[in-house]
């Protein structure tokens, strides 16, 4: 395994490449995405470090191999945060290693707040990157906002490795809340707990989370955080709203509304159950249905509904027909599935992405051989 | 600034081209009349104009393949347009070029409350999409002070932003798909109603490329629930350092207000002559900070900061108790470019600095200001440092002018050395095209021109701007 020591070195090690490379932060996402046909690894865990940290301006720019829990530490301190709280994979995926900030944008990871704050990359400023031919470039800056040329910072984030290996990144943070709540709905079926979901998120009550666990004792959560008066009031506010839905508990302690969302965006209810797990997008109000009907091949043991029913997590057998049933259905509803834990060769054979328009895989692959002509970052990665 | 001068083979094709377009397109769809293409010869920096070879205005998405492909047939160069608001040149044809107009196509295609989005033609303007759902309590945040003009195809194409976006994120945060013309006349869906896609972010990518990469016909947007009620508070202080001190610190005590806009004795000076705002004149540095929700949180959050802004010694605090003050506060602000057109002509800058280096950069400004005997009145959205210098100058003097120019490039340029960046939210365009090489290095644009490569090989889409004619390696120009 490679590990330069600095961006000038991680530029030349590329330049110098011979064969295919494994891309690696801390390691613990290695396990997303198709298996990657490389025979050799190079690390980032060497780009590591907060360059600039102003928190009066709500800005961080740190090396892309930088531990996750060191910047959350760091902000934490200040009371701010990543506003688009992203997922630890970890638990579902079995995986160990220490995610880096890179790894995170690489994968554009969010959770539950994306409903309210966005993903990954609408926090993300600036990029440095090295591409597949050795160059080093940088797009966007450390401001908030940017506009001068092309974006290639959003189509860096989410690109898993394939245009370039990141080594710089700039974030706009937020504020951590003074306060936060969960108000709980027990036994809805999945139709109704759409119902509740979507009239909170359609309530001027600034909800930053909106989950359902179905099961045996079906839950459906809703969050609110901000100024601890702020927080009692949307609180009671919702409480009224969704009270048609049936009893709303409310829980305010910090450390429990923390730990409960921590479980959502993990999905830890699938961490330890066998089967391969899904991620679908898609717009929520199709969410039920999909779920419902998604045939006997590929009934799944068990759902999750997260942003308000636009993300649905599926626990599915590790069948062909299963993974061509929940693909066919993504498509027919203008969504996307994609694989997210499943044994190798599966993830090899169904492919970890739901294929594109034939159109825009034309554009992709181009864009694609832009940034690496050679085809040696991640390769396979995203397709085979 | 250069432009490329006009294709001799295609202005000689001229009217066969115009032939093929008519064969092609619905009558009204079409002008070539010299005297009714008028209207289109430039946009907001109507500093630079040209008559374009022809105008195309069709009214669905078949018909803007029809007019890529054949102009991508012809190898003519096309301009696409939506309000003509910019302020960069962005939409400034060519004598070579065909302008494409998706004004007419402005219906609202679907309104999904639901699942919070609304699907529109991209010729509709800003302000109409939140016209179409405001009276079911809906709103779609980016509010670009052009709003009642400007179309979503212009605010995608530049990544327009607004006074909220401080809160709300700017166009590409608010945007989930789009409907895509390639130069080649492919039709594609890019993105839709979930809240990402498959793939790379191709729609980040489009978002913000200035009309080069392709024409965007229909948007699904997000949209929110209006919040229960807004209010600003006035805070005025005898220097600019201590305004940006107080706005770091409302920053970091965790409020987080839908705007921060700052005026400076200049700007405020002209505006009170021009609205009578009820501003404090004796102020050099004046913050209009608005919070949003109920009441209650509102009186909350306005404590807050009145308590903040009180540790900086404020000349004057003023907090709105009712609608009628909340409009008088808004007054001015909102008339600052009205103001400052009817004392000169101006010069609109936008550029981003980190809100850290806000005392510096205004301090140098007035030194560079006043070095080349120019006035520059500042307004701008100080919660994300972009700073929007108003340059005076008179355009019938062409000294003045090239003065003013010079003037602003130095001024974008001390934006770039403080850490920030040429333009926040109205785009490169021609204005500051060949600025771009002092933001960027040579590889760094290379890679963002490959990307037009991908989608536009042959460089017909908007192609003399954003990127500096001299860097383009060999590229169409
Ligand atoms: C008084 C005033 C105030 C302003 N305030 C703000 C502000 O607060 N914030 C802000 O961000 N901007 C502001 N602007 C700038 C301007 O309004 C925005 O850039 C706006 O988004 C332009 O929209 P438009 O429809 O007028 O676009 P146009 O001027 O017609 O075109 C702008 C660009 O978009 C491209 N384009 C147009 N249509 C398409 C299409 N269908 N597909 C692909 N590309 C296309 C054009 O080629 C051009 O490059 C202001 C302008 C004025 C005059």
């Amino acid at each position: 395994m490679q590990e330069p020591r600095d961006e000038a070195e991680l530029a030349e090690a590329i330049a110098g490449l011979t064969e295919p490379v494994e891309i690696r932060g801390g390691g613990s996402r290695l396990g997303l995405g198709r298996p990657v046909q490389a025979g050799a690894t190079l690390s980032t865990a060497g780009l590591s470090g907060v360059k600039l940290y102003e928190p009066g301006a709500l800005t961080l720019v740190a090396g892309a191999g930088t531990p996750l829990a060191e910047i959350e530490a760091l902000l934490a301190a200040e009371k701010q945060r990543l506003a688009f709280e992203p997922m630890d994979h970890r638990p579902l995926l079995g995986a160990g290693g220490e995610p880096t900030i890179g790894g995170v944008t690489a994968c554009n990871v969010s959770g539950p707040r994306r409903v309210q704050s966005g993903a990954c990359r609408d926090a993300l400023l600036g990029v440095r990157f090295v591409d597949g031919t050795g160059q080093v470039l940088r797009n966007g800056g450390r401001v908030m906002k940017n506009v001068t040329g092309y974006d290639l910072v959003k189509l860096l984030a989410g690109s898993w490795g394939t245009l370039g290996v990141l080594t710089e990144l700039a974030f706009k943070l937020a504020p951590a809340p003074e306060a936060a709540a969960t108000l709980t709905l027990r036994g809805l079926s999945d139709a109704e707990a759409l119902g509740a979901m979507t009239a909170a998120l359609g309530s001027p009550y600034d909800v930053s989370g909106a989950a359902h666990l179905p099961g045996a004792e079906p839950r459906t959560l809703i969050r609110v955080e901000g100024l601890g008066p702020s927080v009692a009031y949307r609180t009671g506010r919702l409480a009224r709203l969704l009270g048609k839905f049936g009893p709303v508990e409310t829980e305010d302690d910090p450390a429990s509304v923390a730990a409960e969302w921590a479980g959502v965006r993990d999905v830890t209810a699938f961490a330890d159950r066998p089967g391969a797990v899904w991620r679908v997008s898609l717009r929520p109000s199709d969410a039920p249905g999909f779920v419902a009907g998604l045939g006997e091949d590929a009934a799944p043991e068990a759902a999750l509904y997260d942003w308000g029913g636009g993300l649905v997590w599926l626990l599915a057998p590790e069948t062909d027909a299963a993974a061509a049933a929940i693909r066919a259905a993504a498509a027919r509803l203008k969504g996307h599935a994609t694989l997210v834990r499943a044994a190798a060769p599966y993830r090899a054979a169904a492919g970890a992405f739901q294929p594109e328009a034939p159109a825009l895989a034309a554009l992709s692959e181009g864009v694609r051989a832009k940034f690496d002509p050679r085809g040696l970052l991640n390769p396979g990665r995203m397709r085979g | 600034m250069d432009m490329p001068a006009a294709n001799a083979d295609i202005l000689a094709r001229r009217d066969a081209i115009v032939a093929r377009l008519a064969e092609a397109l619905p009558e009204d769809a079409l002008i070539s009349d010299p005297r009714q293409t008028r209207a289109y010869d430039c946009d907001a920096l109507s500093i630079y104009s040209c008559p374009p070879l022809a105008v195309t205005l069709p009214r669905t998405t078949e018909e803007v393949a029809t007019v890529l492909r054949i102009c991508s047939d012809e190898g003519v160069p096309v301009i696409p347009r939506g309000s003509g608001t910019g302020l960069t040149g962005g939409a400034l044809p060519t004598a070579d070029a065909v302008v494409l107009g998706v004004a007419r196509m402005n219906a609202v295609l679907e309104t999904d409350y639901d699942n919070r989005l609304i699907r529109v033609q991209t010729g509709r303007t800003n302000l109409s999409v939140t016209g179409a759902v405001e009276a079911d309590g809906w709103f779609y945040a980016p509010d670009p002070s052009s709003q009642l003009a400007c179309a979503i195809a212009g605010n995608i194409a530049m990544n327009s932003g607004g006074a909220h976006c401080l809160k709300y994120g700017v166009t590409t945060n608010n945007l989930l798909g789009v409907t895509f013309v390639t130069m080649a006349g492919e039709i594609m869906e890019i993105g839709g109603p979930a809240m990402d896609a498959a793939g790379y972010d191709l729609l980040g990518l489009i978002c913000g490329s200035e009309g080069q990469l392709g024409v965007v016909t229909e948007a699904t947007l997000r949209i929110l629930p209006k919040p229960e009620g807004a209010r600003p508070i006035l805070i005025a202080y005898d220097s600019a350092v201590t305004a940006g001190a107080c706005v770091s610190d409302i920053i970091r005590a965790g409020v987080l207000p839908v705007a921060i806009e700052f005026m400076d004795k200049p700007i405020i000076h002209l505006t009170e002559a021009f609205v009578g705002a009820g501003y404090p004149m004796d102020a050099e540095a004046l913050l209009i900070v608005e919070v949003e929700g109920s009441k209650a949180e509102i009186d909350d959050q306005l404590a807050r900061i009145k308590a903040i802004a009180q540790r900086h010694n404020p000349t004057t605090l003023r907090e709105s108790a009712s609608e009628a003050q909340s409009k008088a506060i808004w007054a001015g602000r909102k008339a600052a470019f009205g103001a400052t057109g009817q004392v000169a002509d101006y010069l609109c800058m936008d550029g981003t600095i980190p809100t850290s280096a806000l005392p510096e950069t205004l301090g140098r400004m007035t030194e560079l200001a006043s070095d080349y005997g120019l006035r520059v009145a500042n307004v701008f959205h100080a919660g994300d440092g972009n700073l929007h210098p108003l340059i005076m100058f008179d355009a019938n003097d062409p000294e003045e002018l090239r003065k003013a120019e010079a003037l602003g490039a130095e001024i974008l340029l001390l934006c770039v050395e403080q850490g920030g960046c040429l333009t926040g939210e109205h785009g490169v365009g021609v204005e500051k095209r060949d600025l771009m090489g002092r933001q960027y290095g040579q590889a760094d644009l290379e890679a963002q021109m490959a990307m037009k490569d991908v989608f536009d090989p042959a460089w017909l889409l908007n192609p003399a701007k954003v990127f500096p004619l001299d860097m383009r390696n060999g590229r169409r120009v």
